[in-house]
């Protein structure tokens, strides 16, 4: 792919530098105008290498959202970062071997939940956490994700799939592989909003939607991800439904990484007819007036610390949750500020990166403690580990809250 | 469906934050829709309303190559301003509404509201420059300020000169003793460690040494090192300009420490994009907005827009974000355009002609691409004037003087009619159109 041309729009503002949470803490990582334009430009004058700096970016991509000259940097990013992957890290070395597993969590997680409680248990002895960081990278400092007794994909069959039918209100629901192994509650919550809304849901067959991938240069893997999404979305829209995900991540992936990095055919088509699931509601249903009948006390719904992931940011959608929620009486939402949450996928699990993480986080963290709530809300699976791991609080999601809100009550919606 | 407001702002610059502020005090129910981050983290944080008189005003005479000496007062002669000028179309009280409305949003963060007078602050290319607001981060270096002035630049930030800057603002004849110096930032950073790290640098205090090296913890902070100095240049000054990175949202405390320390008020000098002082007012203007209850969605551009004919002309019922694809409607009674100028992408051009980006209304030009500039970087350029031309509520007008819809409104630099490099009024010309769109907008919706 020639990215040369984006590299042509950049006037050297510098804005991007100064969005880069991983710049701000790490003094050996260049910046985002080094890894895009300015790479770009070198890789003119024919075989450079590209600069391993490029394994030091977590992939936040708040640098495209802070050009001002429209340089698509984060597709440069993930280019360059595929490139040096493929052609310049050793396929045997710690690293890579790291990464693979780190960028293939899905397959693993496939694996652990047949044998939930033993994979928590084993996964949560320290003495393996311990190997994990000697022999793999995978820093010990972190708890694993507990799995779920059982995935939601398991839970929607044994339900029978859809309790509600409609020709017109359809959607297929995109849970990726985090809602359907570990957070099933975040992926029950949005099948009975939606369902209270009158939607049909489809649960379409699906594979991981590439993020932790792409942020390990595994391009390989996030391509073979991606095909098999695409045609199976791409069905489900033939056949009149919108797709929607509750992570960002995932719905970042699927409408602006698939296009900017594959050509599928259908990658477009997907493209336009994904939505972040709140985000579709908020354009498609009367969501506030029924939410401003509700006395959040009478529900025991607590006051949040929200935190809006760096990709939902980059989708505009980084204000929905708070601005929805100033309409639920009773329930003070307060905005943690515009920071990265430092954790970044898979960025913060890896034992070398780990301090960084932690300290692009801490501005997150002060905030979160100054907040009214003591509980805290967020979009993003991994954000949401990031918080519990740096206040201890427990994380909802908004479609948990809205869920309390909308489904637990007898509101009309 | 769609999402709902009563008003619907285009473009987050000044324009657009002033619009959305004006509209929400009125109380509508606004949403502001932005393509990218603000504009007003790259600019300046000065608020400049009018420095120079309008270069236009003896086109036919003598051409100037040059606009003469700063004004004394911005609003001194803006009722013999061309009738399409922005302040003239906005109305003799716009510019002091717009800006009581901005000293209203930004309370303690600025200084320059008990006149109405301009300041003249020192640049870091050696300029005095007329400006109606200024950063309270600024305020020692005001020009008319007669104390010896040491102006101290780093090594790494390499666009102040210092010492160039000193030497120009004494050719210019200021009132005051300046010399220049330059020095390193303390501590070890990359050479093109951005603004923000040194600025965060400062604001924490942190240790200097690496943050995870053996050193850390050991040792002088950031501001006792950087005090440390600039002590042995102080000479005889009695206040010491620093590039405008003095800390992020704490820049009162480090500004606080560094002047004790050093026994002299500290003051910063403002600088290119990426600009705290714009960072700074970025945040303060935002964090006004969401406390008047507006919606925010930024990152996505509008691009198209549906409308009905109606008795009265045109009605726009909604507009349409992409994003990433996804086409994203957003429906209001009221519209305000605030999408900037050539350079903010309000307008557009092409081999022919410009034009308005987003409903294509009509920008007076002339025929002949020819006549768009002239030779010389100051002289009289046609494409500085351009822009939507509006009646009094700030409606666009097409070419035969009808609104393009009836409820669309526009503000900031897509309005045309002024030459605000030259007459160094962009601020105030966004304030005081954002403020009657705004408001007459919220009006009607
Ligand atoms: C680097 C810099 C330095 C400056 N220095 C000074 C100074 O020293 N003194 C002074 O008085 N003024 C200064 N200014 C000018 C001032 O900040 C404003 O830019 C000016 O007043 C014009 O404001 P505006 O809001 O009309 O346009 P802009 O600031 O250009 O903002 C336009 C906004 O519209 C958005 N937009 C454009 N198209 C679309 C679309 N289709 N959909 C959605 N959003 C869209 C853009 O993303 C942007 O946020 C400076 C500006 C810059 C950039
Ligand atoms: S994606 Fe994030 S970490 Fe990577 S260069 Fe951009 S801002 Fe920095
Ligand atoms: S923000 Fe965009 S234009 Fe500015 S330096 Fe970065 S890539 Fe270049």
């Amino acid at each position: 792919m020639d990215l040369r041309p984006g590299a042509d729009s950049c006037y050297k503002c510098t804005s991007c530098d100064t969005s880069c949470p991983v710049a701000e803490v790490d003094d050996s990582f260049p910046g985002p105008k080094f890894q895009g334009p300015e790479q770009w430009r070198l890789k003119r004058k024919e075989d450079t290498e590209i600069d391993d700096s490029i394994t030091g970016c977590s992939n936040c991509m708040r640098c495209d959202g802070a050009c001002p000259s429209d340089v698509p940097l984060s597709q440069m990013h993930n280019t360059a970062r595929g490139e040096y992957v493929e052609n310049q890290q050793p396929k045997l070395s710690r690293e890579y071997i790291r990464n693979r597993i780190l960028a293939n969590y899905g397959t693993l997680a496939g694996l652990g939940s047949k044998v939930p409680r033993l994979t928590n248990a084993i996964m949560g002895n320290s003495l393996v956490q311990n190997v994990n960081e000697k022999l793999l990278g995978i820093t010990a400092e972190r708890d694993f994700p507990e799995f779920a007794d059982r995935t939601f994909r398991s839970w929607w069959k044994q339900r029978g799939g859809p309790m509600v039918e409609s020709e017109d209100k359809r959607i297929a629901y995109f849970h990726g592989d985090y809602a359907n192994y570990n957070t099933v509650e975040v992926a029950k919550a949005l099948v009975r909003v939606y369902e209270a809304f009158g939607y049909e849901i489809l649960v379409p067959d699906q594979r991981c939607s590439g993020t932790p991938m792409f942020a390990n240069g595994m391009l390989d893997d996030a391509r073979r991800s991606a095909a098999v999404n695409v045609e199976s979305l791409g069905d489900a829209i033939e056949r009149g439904y919108d797709v929607v995900a509750s992570c960002t991540s995932c719905s970042m992936a699927l409408r602006q990484e698939y296009p900017e990095l594959f050509d599928f055919e259908g990658t477009e088509t997907v493209a336009a007819n994904t939505y972040d699931a709140l985000e579709y509601l908020l354009i498609n249903e009367n969501v506030i007036d029924p939410l401003s009948e509700v006395d959040a006390d009478d529900h025991d719904i607590p006051d949040f610390a929200y935190h809006a992931p760096c990709h939902s940011r980059n989708q505009g959608l980084d204000r929905q949750a708070v601005e929805l929620f100033r309409h639920l009486d009773g329930v003070d939402v307060a905005d943690v500020g515009d920071s990265c949450s430092g954790i970044s996928g898979t960025y913060g699990w890896k034992e070398e990166k780990y301090e960084y993480s932690m300290e692009i986080g801490e501005e997150m963290f002060e905030h979160m403690e100054h907040a009214e709530g003591q509980t805290g809300m967020t979009e993003c699976p991994t954000c949401s580990m990031q918080m519990e791991h740096g206040t201890g609080y427990e994380i909802d999601h908004p479609l948990q809250v809205l869920e309390a809100a909308l489904v637990d009550t007898d509101v009309e919606v | 469906m769609a999402i709902e407001s009563d008003v619907v702002v285009i473009g987050g610059g000044l324009a657009g934050a002033t619009a959305a502020l004006s509209a929400a005090r009125e109380g509508a129910h606004v949403h502001l829709i932005s393509a990218n981050e603000s504009t007003l983290r790259q600019a300046s944080g000065l608020i400049d309303a009018r420095g120079y008189p309008d270069p236009d005003a003896d086109l036919d005479g003598d051409r100037r190559v040059s606009a003469p000496g700063p004004l004394v007062d911005p609003f001194a002669g803006i009722e013999d301003l061309p009738e399409n000028h922005p302040y003239r179309v906005a109305g003799a009280d716009a510019l002091r509404e717009g800006l009581a409305l901005f000293d209203d949003a930004v309370g303690d963060l600025y200084r320059g509201g008990h006149t109405d007078r301009n300041a003249l602050v020192a640049t870091t290319s050696g300029r005095a420059k007329p400006t109606a607001r200024y950063p309270r981060s600024m305020a020692p270096g005001v020009v008319s300020d007669e104390r010896p002035m040491l102006l101290v630049g780093f090594e790494a930030a390499t666009d102040f000169d210092a010492s160039l800057a000193a030497e120009r603002l004494s050719a210019a004849g200021v009132p005051f003793d300046v010399v220049g110096t330059t020095i390193a930032f303390p501590g070890e950073y990359r050479a093109d460690a951005a603004v923000t790290r040194l600025a965060h640098a400062l604001e924490r205090d942190e240790c200097v040494g690496s943050a995870h090296g053996e050193n850390e913890g050991q040792g002088r902070t950031t501001r006792q090192r950087l005090a440390d100095r600039i002590r042995p240049h102080l000479g005889d000054a009695e206040r010491v300009g620093l590039p405008a990175m003095l800390g992020d949202a704490r820049v009162e405390e480090v500004r606080a420490d560094l002047s004790e320390r050093l026994d002299a008020p500290v003051f910063e000098v403002p600088t290119g994009p990426p600009s705290l002082p714009g960072i700074r007012l970025a945040d303060r203007l935002f964090a006004a907005l969401d406390e008047a209850g507006v919606s925010m969605t930024t990152g996505m551009p509008v691009v198209d827009f549906e409308s009905t004919g109606g008795a009265d002309g045109d009605r726009i019922d909604r507009v349409i974000i992409d994003r990433n694809g996804a086409q994203i409607p957003y429906a209001a009674e009221q519209f305000v355009l605030a999408t900037g100028g050539l350079v903010g992408k309000g307008l557009d051009s092409d081999r022919e002609r410009a034009r308005e980006a987003v409903f294509d209304c009509y920008v007076p030009q002339p025929d002949d691409r020819m006549q768009w500039s002239k030779a010389g970087a100051f002289a009289d350029h046609a494409f500085a004037r351009f822009g939507v031309e509006p009646d009094g509520a700030m409606r666009p007008l097409d070419a035969e003087g009808v609104p393009e819809f009836e409820n669309l409104r526009a503000a900031g630099g897509v309005v045309g009619g002024a030459d605000v490099a030259r007459e160094q009024s962009a601020s105030g010309v966004s304030l005081a159109t954002g403020l009657v769109a705004g408001r007459t907008a919220a009006e009607e919706a």
